[in-house]
């Protein structure tokens, strides 16, 4: 069965997988997170916004690509990105954008649809008292945001934006699909090489398993301190 | 298990608690509670909240295990490992705070599910005897509808027609109207009343002092998971030994 | 932008020659739609299974379905894929590895085995939510009726457990469907292989891809839809879920 698993297949990849794929794919992830928060709040905060327009663009963005597969979606972004900078910088020819950039955008545009989601659960869990408290100080809607609203609904949030980012961290190998340098990429490609996809692909799992499990069990641990604390 | 017919004063207790105690860790919830039912006989279990009368109507039927002592239901052992609890339990009624009704299920349902699945009685029969206990409370156009359309007090009625539908020897009441509104308690307690006029052997924790100066036979007062007093009604109420029941009946009496 | 839009494509011959490039794209939906139906069909039953495990006042149970739902739920879908469709038919004996890559359509049974590994375990953590929700009383009413842990599970708490999460399981047909498009890595030509395909020899990307998202939302309009029926079919009278709860079982991933 595992007569001749070959150790040093890893060893051997042992730099290229950990320093440039996994690497790459962390990285992805901790901006994606950044990136996608950001941007999801500022998506719900426009979803619940009393501005129709506004309102209406967030609900159709986050709808469409909700119900649109990942894979399909970083296909788009990956064959409109050439097109869509050729346009801003006003060249004549579709431009190159680097395959790092690329992954970047396409997960914070992607996962924003997520974060929004719940950013916006999280929002209006927190009482309308809240809101006109703040009104009632003489806060402006930015600062009733700022200082009230989003720090208690952003901490209601936390376990459950943190579970989003596994799901996002996950989500981040597809991007084998377009051969770009992520942790499962370069351990297909070793594979392939070196004829040892049983080793390469365990690995794999055996890293994903680890890392994920570790993660889930902080936002475990999170969830019951602030229970606690609520 | 029988039915013994005879109630001379040989006859086993229909319910018989010996010594009963109960922990969860280090926190003591029942300890040396004794105590007996007899049979067609009514007995009202009160105490201040927390007092460990609902755990201990729960060790009755098994639904709440406990650590020592012994609980005999018709003479059989609740805690011991070779007793049948389902069978024990078919042969006991039990009627909860929250009505428990089954949301998913007609009324009809409701009473007959238990018949058929349980004491394996035909269908035709378990709907006969459904309707005349929906009758018999009052309910019967409500037969096709489901739990979530009757009021609370409807609810607490037909979980006591789901009861009554398994024909048992004993019937269990576990704070039956401390989830209802005010309005709808006394069509309860007239059910628990006839009911108890008809000779059942009813456990009924309880804080409507009015139903037990009317119907039981006997008080038994826990506090702190130690049954103080068990003693007849007219004693309790009159003049009540100990300290703490008094307490609680002054306080009761004239909130 | 200098594109060359040319919705006329769609008519074309496809070069694998099995019909117009419109034709290779209903094969694909065809193919999504079977990976998609099977799989969802499966994670319920196993999802069902091993969520009602969790509750079980049986620790030995409890673990095993906690295990199961910790293994599958954290490696990465394609990953998983790898390992039924490259890792698995090495590693067990060589009798069943052999049938297992002569398997026709082995990468249809595949991807559907994966989907349905890897999406039991969020079905498997709303069952258990929802069982929980029924607090104990449901439980303590039918055993005081006699009723033994198999009938009360039967009876009483499963049919209104699959009531509760009867929305949750909306968007996890609808993940399962968006998911089943990973199945391209293990060379199912499903939707998004076939739009691939037809980018790589029509060059016309926008249109392929146009049309394909098109098929897609249709797809989950379809679903969404049919599961509403469903939900209103299977509707208790004066039933209302707290919304609180489901707001759990959102959570609960």
């Amino acid at each position: 069965m595992f007569g001749n698993f070959d150790f040093q297949a890893i060893v051997r990849g042992w730099h290229a997988l950990i320093f440039e794929g996994l690497a790459f794919t962390l990285e992805v992830t901790f901006l994606a997170m950044i990136g996608g928060t950001i941007l999801g709040t500022v998506l719900a905060m426009m979803r619940l916004s009393s501005i129709k327009p506004l309102a209406w663009f967030s609900g159709a963005y986050v709808n469409l690509l909700r119900s649109v597969p990942l894979v399909m979606v970083i296909f788009w972004f990956y064959f409109m990105a050439p097109y869509i900078g050729a346009w801003i910088i006003g060249a004549e020819r579709p431009v190159q954008v680097g395959a790092f950039a690329s992954a970047l955008i396409t997960f914070i545009l992607f996962e924003a649809c997520y974060y929004c989601e719940i950013m916006r659960a999280g929002i209006q869990s927190i009482p309308a008292g809240q809101a006109n408290a703040g009104y009632a100080l003489g806060f402006s809607y930015w600062q009733v945001m700022r200082l009230v609203i989003l720090p208690q609904a952003f901490r209601n949030m936390l376990p459950v934006l943190l579970t989003q980012t596994i799901v996002l961290f996950q989500d981040v190998s597809l991007v084998y699909i377009i051969s770009l340098p992520d942790f499962v990429t370069i351990a297909s490609k070793i594979a392939q090489r070196d004829n040892r996809l049983v080793e390469m692909y365990l690995f794999v799992a055996v890293v994903y398993f680890a890392l994920c499990l570790a993660l889930s069990y902080v936002v475990r641990r999170l969830r019951a301190r602030l229970t606690i604390i609520r | 298990m029988e039915k013994d017919e005879k109630t001379d004063e040989k006859a086993p207790p229909m319910i018989l608690l010996d010594k009963v105690g109960k922990h969860y860790g280090n926190f003591r919830v029942l300890s040396g509670c004794s105590m007996q039912v007899a049979k067609g006989e009514v007995v009202v279990v009160c105490g201040p909240s927390g007092s460990g009368k609902s755990t201990l109507i729960k060790c009755v039927n098994g639904l709440e295990p406990f650590q020592e002592g012994e609980i005999f239901v018709n003479g059989v052992s609740v805690g011991a490992a070779s007793t049948d609890l389902s069978k024990l339990r078919s042969h006991v009624g039990m009627v909860f705070q929250n009505f428990e009704l089954f949301p998913h299920m007609t009324i009809l349902e409701n009473l007959t599910i238990a018949q058929i699945k349980v004491i394996k009685r035909d269908k035709a029969e378990a709907e006969q005897r459904a309707v005349e206990l929906l009758h018999r409370v009052g309910l019967r156009i409500h037969a096709t509808r489901f739990p979530g359309q009757l009021s609370g007090g409807q609810q607490q009625r037909v979980a006591i027609a789901r009861a009554l539908a398994m024909d048992p020897i004993c019937m269990l009441f576990d704070e039956p109207t401390s989830a209802l509104d005010p309005e709808m308690i006394s069509e309860v307690l007239d059910v628990m009343t006839e009911l108890a006029q008809d000779g059942m052997t009813m456990m009924c924790v309880t804080h409507e002092m009015g139903f037990a100066k009317r119907v039981a036979h006997r008080v038994a007062f826990i506090d702190q998971g130690e049954i103080v007093e068990d003693v007849s009604k007219d004693e309790f109420f009159d003049h009540p030994r100990s300290e703490r029941a008094a307490q609680f009946l002054s306080r009761i009496l004239h909130h | 932008m200098n594109y060359n839009w040319n919705w006329g494509i769609f008519l074309e011959a496809s070069p694998d020659g099995t019909g117009s490039y419109l034709y290779t794209l209903f094969l694909g939906t065809r193919w999504t739609i079977a990976v998609s139906l099977t799989a969802w069909v499966a994670a319920l039953v196993m999802g069902g299974v091993v969520g009602t495990l969790t509750t079980l006042p049986r620790r030995g149970w409890a673990m095993l379905g906690d295990a199961y739902i910790e293994f599958f739920r954290n490696i990465p879908l394609l990953v998983q894929m790898f390992l039924w469709f490259f890792v698995v038919p090495e590693i067990v004996p060589e009798a069943i590895g052999t049938w297992m890559k002569q398997t026709p359509n082995s990468s249809f049974w595949t991807a559907v085995v994966a989907l349905a590994f890897f999406t039991s375990t969020r079905i498997a953590v709303q069952f258990r939510a929802g069982i929980l929700s029924q607090a104990r009383g449901q439980m303590m009413a039918a055993q005081a009726l006699g009723m033994t842990l198999t009938q009360s599970y039967c009876y009483v708490i499963l049919p209104m457990a699959f009531r509760i999460i009867l929305p949750p399981l909306t968007s996890e047909f609808m993940n399962i469907l968006k998911n089943s498009s990973v199945a391209m890595a293990v060379g199912l030509m499903e939707l998004t292989a076939q739009t691939r395909a037809m980018q790589e020899f029509s060059f016309q990307v926008f249109e392929a891809f146009t049309v394909s998202t098109i098929i897609y939302i249709v797809i989950n309009m379809v679903i969404v839809f049919g599961m509403r029926r469903l939900e209103r079919w299977l509707a208790v009278p004066g039933f209302s879920f707290d919304r609180g709860a489901e707001a759990d079982l959102r959570g609960g991933a």
